[in-house]
């Protein structure tokens, strides 16, 4: 399967990721979301990531503003990823919205044309069951920033053909990514470990056991870890981790996933970490 | 000293100063010392390089080029204050 134009939906935090990296490695990018001004805050974005990651990391090719332009289209009509050879989605962790965007979706690709759910929690073989080629549906949880993370988690849905699954870890080989493929449940490996620790953080803070630095501090001094859970909070978007715990609370019934209150309060305050400047931490405007 | 070295110094100073205040606005380490190298004692991580270098680049009005993407140049306040020196002449680069 040869997959040189990759259509991208939703044009947040990780969409944008996505984007990048496809950039990056030479593909073609069809970038969805509901409004110019989302896609126009997005593609400048996308070409600051391309601009600065080879300062980050050495293996990343330098590519203009000219070449990555030419690599990328920008819509608000769903109709335009039609033409698409595999499509990464990448709306707001929210049912009702992902189902809707499905149906849609699934009427416009042609029927050989197989969907990456970029999700993060919600179940696979829920999502593959609204559309007619639940084989052709493979979960996809790229991780933050995208185009600095070298492994995926992978995610087989219930009638997941092997096609699929080998179409998708094509698609990653050529962003020089690993996938490590795992069965579906809600939240998979990383999350529903990863949101316990962000979580569990968040009610350490509250409880005044120490501050938000110390937290992180020894999660990296003492774990090794390169960021702590808040920081990694904040990196993930404080409102999308809210989601995500809803969404485990949800399916589960386990009330080891109930959101501390202190974060669903930073949420309601306006304050989801990196991309408003504030969350656990203050991020001084660049 | 002549007094054009005099004022290259006194240029340097005020640029690792604002540096130094947009560093330690964003990490709670009152004694930041200015060879401290920011990303390898894990300070900070690479991702502040990226604000690091928009900052300098508002502040300083000057443009990162490719060839500039190095971390090299924004691993420490020293460090960072050079590059900047270095790539605005009028301050004595």
């Amino acid at each position: 399967m040869d997959l040189k134009r990759i259509g991208v939906l939703g044009a947040g935090n990780i969409g944008i990721g996505v984007v990048t990296d496809l950039v990056l490695h030479g593909l073609s990018a069809v970038v969805v979301d509901v409004s110019d001004e989302i896609l126009e805050c997005a593609q400048a974005k996308v070409l600051n990531n391309v601009r600065t990651a080879p300062l980050l990391s050495k293996s990343l090719p330098r590519v203009t503003r000219d070449d990555a332009m030419q690599r990328m289209v920008w819509t608000t009509r769903l109709e335009d990823v039609a033409s698409c050879d595999f499509i990464v989605e990448n709306v707001t962790e929210d049912w009702a919205l992902k189902q809707a965007v499905y149906r849609q979706l699934d009427r416009i690709a042609p029927p050989e044309v197989c969907f990456g759910v970029n999700t993060s929690c919600i179940s696979i073989t829920r999502i593959a069951g609204v559309t007619t080629r639940p084989a052709n549906v493979v979960g996809v949880h790229f991780m933050n920033p995208v185009h600095l993370m070298p492994t995926v988690e992978v995610i087989r849905g219930y009638h997941t053909s092997d096609r699929t699954l080998d179409a998708l870890l094509a698609l990653l080989a050529a962003l020089k990514k690993e996938g490590v493929v795992v069965e579906d449940l809600p939240g998979f490996v990383s999350n529903r470990i990863s949101h316990l620790f962000m979580n569990e953080a968040a009610f350490v803070l509250q409880d005044g056991v120490t501050t938000a630095a110390n937290i992180d501090q020894i999660f990296k001094k003492c774990f090794g870890h390169k960021m702590g859970p808040l920081e990694t909070a904040d990196l993930i978007g404080l409102d999308t981790v809210v989601r995500s715990l809803d969404v485990l609370y949800e399916s589960f019934q386990d009330p080891k996933y109930r959101c501390c209150p202190l974060l669903r309060k930073l949420v309601h305050a306006g304050h989801l970490g990196r991309k408003t400047g504030k969350g656990f931490h203050v991020y001084p405007e660049g | 000293m002549t007094a054009t070295e005099t004022q290259t110094v006194q240029a340097g100073d005020q640029v690792r100063a604002t540096i130094r205040q947009f560093i330690t606005s964003a990490i709670s380490l009152p004694n930041l010392d200015d060879e401290a190298d920011l990303f390898a004692s894990g300070i900070v991580n690479s991702l502040f390089a990226v604000q690091l270098m928009t900052f300098i680049e508002k502040t300083f009005a000057i443009e990162v080029g490719m060839d500039d993407l190095d971390m090299e140049n924004f691993k420490s306040v020293n460090a960072t204050a050079a590059f900047v020196m270095r790539k605005d002449g009028r301050r004595g680069g």
